[in-house]
């Protein structure tokens, strides 16, 4: 019987959706191994989160009201204490995730499994698997102590769906620790945006490189991601170079998104961005350069200059989606 | 300031396609790749230069040590971030198959406690594990504050506080952190801007990237001092939290690649695919 708590992540006063995916993780232990699972909500509106979070079948949910922005020096005392009460503790791998759980872990002397992709429940024993080296090997780990600290790789996991019934939500005491006043949350500049969110968007436009600015991002690429109805991302060059922020990297060190379609525009295709993207479904390519290791991963390649193929494609698009 | 910058060595990032799974399945193996400093780890000993620097002049301002752990050639990691211009050296020896995040964080932990640096300046993870989670849990065992993803970095009041620049899912989180600390860095901090120390001049732009190591540089660090110690000397706990108990390569994409050379092309087949 493993009994799993999982670390809710709030944003704007609600239950952020990638929350599920650990969901999902947390459902497939407890029913394995016959133990339960519950949710924490932490942070500020963990009412309102808690609420939605009861929708997904857990036994019960717990809110715990914090105020001011999030550091995990102000969450870890909470949930490391709630955590005496479970086996695995589970959240996304979110920056969030990667910030806040392995604190935890240390809080706990507990083992940090971090971003798995997958978990095999044996005899009440979870193996979890895991990519590494820029996801070219999968491992396949156990934690040796008696409680293990997981987070999960959204792209990899269904998000949990609505179980019908309503958990009971409960508040829970605060904890709290002197390193907290160590420290201050600033502020978050957050550009807010009408496109669906990178991690969970059905088609990812990326742009590289070969844009060149951020005007050409602006005036060629997000055309065709607005035509598609899609999520914008971008390359590490691209963002070094300041064409787009950093929120928009997706690889190895920046997000990694599995869409049914995902367009490489003038992406040369790096060890890095692969590890981002290669669990997408249907890869397309755009690259003058038939030799770019993108088709590697790639299902077509439309050998082109960007700068005459992006816009005609933008229009063919918007002519198939007019009717 | 006292800066503590753990540098990992791994197998180099960029043939990481090319790492192999030994028969029984039971390890990874690197053979033929060339090994070479964690690519964040390497941008984490930049900052620590930039912070303890006066740009543009020789002028230190603080102590930089680099430590690495791992089998006893992992001084060659450590030399490479001496000839870069960080100052005495620490070497931990082991089997890499003694660590795990957790392990490497009760060993830096108790190297700080030795050191007392003002700051633990880490990468926010070794791109061969991909775990991201030894400098969260250090800064846990030390009851310290920690910024981790940080993009850029500022010195305020002489070093009593840092000003973070932490990069997120979302966008730009800003914490303001008292030292000693542990911050963990991304790869935008060593963009010309990222690092200010109080003396940088607001205009000062470093180049992009961590600085290479000049001639100078590389004779001056044979004569830099490195410690060695054992995980033994260190007196810590050393039992894995983690066992691998088998490893494998990704299933390979399955179809080939079609080439076209014009959009109509491509909307057709996409269509015919059904993917549009
Ligand atoms: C520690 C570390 C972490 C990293 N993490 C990431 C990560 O998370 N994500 C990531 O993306 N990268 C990451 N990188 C960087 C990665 O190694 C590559 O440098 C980067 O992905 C290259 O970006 P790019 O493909 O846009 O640029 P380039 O490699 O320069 O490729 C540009 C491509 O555009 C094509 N092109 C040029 N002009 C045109 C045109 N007019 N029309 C069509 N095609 C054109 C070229 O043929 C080329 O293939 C990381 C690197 C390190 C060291
Ligand atoms: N063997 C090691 N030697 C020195 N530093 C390490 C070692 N392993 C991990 N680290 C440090 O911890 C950071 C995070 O590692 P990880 O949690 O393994 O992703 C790395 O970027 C290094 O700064």
């Amino acid at each position: 019987m493993t009994d799993v708590l999982v670390v809710a992540e709030l944003m704007d006063g609600g239950l952020r959706k990638n929350t599920l995916t650990a969901v999902t993780l947390a459902k497939q232990i407890a029913e394995g191994t016959g133990g339960a699972f519950d949710i924490v909500a932490i942070g500020e509106g963990s009412q309102a989160a808690a609420a939605e979070a009861a929708k997904y079948g857990a036994r019960k949910v717990l809110a715990a009201e914090v105020e001011g922005g999030y550091v995990a020096e102000r969450y870890a005392p909470t949930v490391a204490n709630l955590a005496a009460d479970y086996e695995v503790i589970t959240a996304c791998a979110s920056t969030y995730g990667k910030d806040l759980m392995p604190r935890v872990a240390a809080r706990i002397e507990a083992a940090t499994i971090s971003d798995i992709s997958g978990a095999n429940i044996d005899g009440g024993a979870v193996t979890y698997v895991r990519p590494m080296y820029a996801g070219n090997v999968f491992g396949h780990v156990k934690a040796t102590t008696d409680k293990a600290v997981v987070t999960v790789r959204q792209s990899e996991w269904d998000a949990a769906a609505e179980s019908g019934s309503a958990s009971p939500v409960e508040d829970t005491p605060v904890e709290s620790d002197d390193v907290a006043d160590k420290l201050e949350f600033v502020s978050l500049e957050s550009q807010k945006s009408e496109r669906p969110d990178l991690a969970e968007a059905e088609t990812v436009v990326s742009g590289g490189r070969a844009l060149k600015s951020g005007e050409n991002f602006e005036n060629v690429l997000e055309p065709l991601v607005d035509a598609l109805g899609a999520a914008m991302g971008a390359s590490r060059a691209a963002v070094d170079a300041g064409y787009v922020p950093g929120d928009l990297q997706v690889g190895q060190t920046g997000k990694v998104v599995a869409p049914k379609l995902y367009f490489a525009v003038g992406i040369s295709g790096a060890i890095q961005h692969l590890a981002g993207m290669k669990g997408s479904k249907t890869i397309v390519a755009i690259n003058k350069d038939k030799e770019a290791p993108i088709a590697q991963v790639s299902d077509y390649f439309l050998v082109a200059d960007l700068f005459e193929a992006v816009p005609e494609l933008t229009n063919k698009v918007k002519t198939i989606k007019a009717g | 300031m006292k800066i503590l910058v753990p540098v990992k060595r791994v197998c180099d990032p960029d043939n990481a396609n090319k790492v192999k799974i030994s028969d029984s399945g039971d390890d990874v193996t690197s053979e033929g790749l060339e090994w070479k400093p964690n690519p964040f780890d390497e941008y984490a000993v930049e900052a620590a230069l930039r912070l303890n620097e006066k740009a543009g002049t020789t002028e230190k301002l603080g102590e930089t040590v680099v430590l690495s752990m791992g089998p006893s050639d992992v001084q060659q990691t450590v030399r490479q971030a001496l000839a870069m211009g960080a100052d005495r050296g620490i070497l931990i020896e082991t089997e890499d198959s003694e660590l795990d995040s957790a392990v490497v964080a009760r060993a830096l932990k108790a190297v700080v406690e030795e050191e007392e640096p003002d700051l633990v300046l880490l990468g926010k993870q070794a791109v061969d594990g991909d775990s991201n989670a030894a400098g969260q849990m250090l800064a846990e065992m030390l009851g310290w504050p920690m910024a981790t993803f940080a993009m850029t970095l500022a010195t305020d009041d002489g070093g009593e506080s840092l000003t973070v620049g932490r990069e997120v899912d979302t966008g730009v989180l800003t914490l303001k952190v008292q030292t000693p600390a542990v911050v963990t860095v991304d790869l935008r901090i060593v963009a010309p801007q990222g690092v200010k120390n109080g003396e940088t001049p607001d205009d000062h732009a470093y180049n992009e990237g961590a600085r290479y190591a000049s001639l100078k540089g590389i004779m001056q660090a044979k004569k830099k001092k490195i410690d060695s110690k054992s995980l033994d000397d260190l007196g810590i706990e050393t039992g894995l939290t983690t066992e691998y108990v088998k490893f494998e390569l990704p299933p390979a994409r399955t179809g080939s690649c079609e080439f076209v050379e014009t959009v109509d092309e491509l909307v057709e087949k996409l269509n015919a695919a059904k993917v549009l």
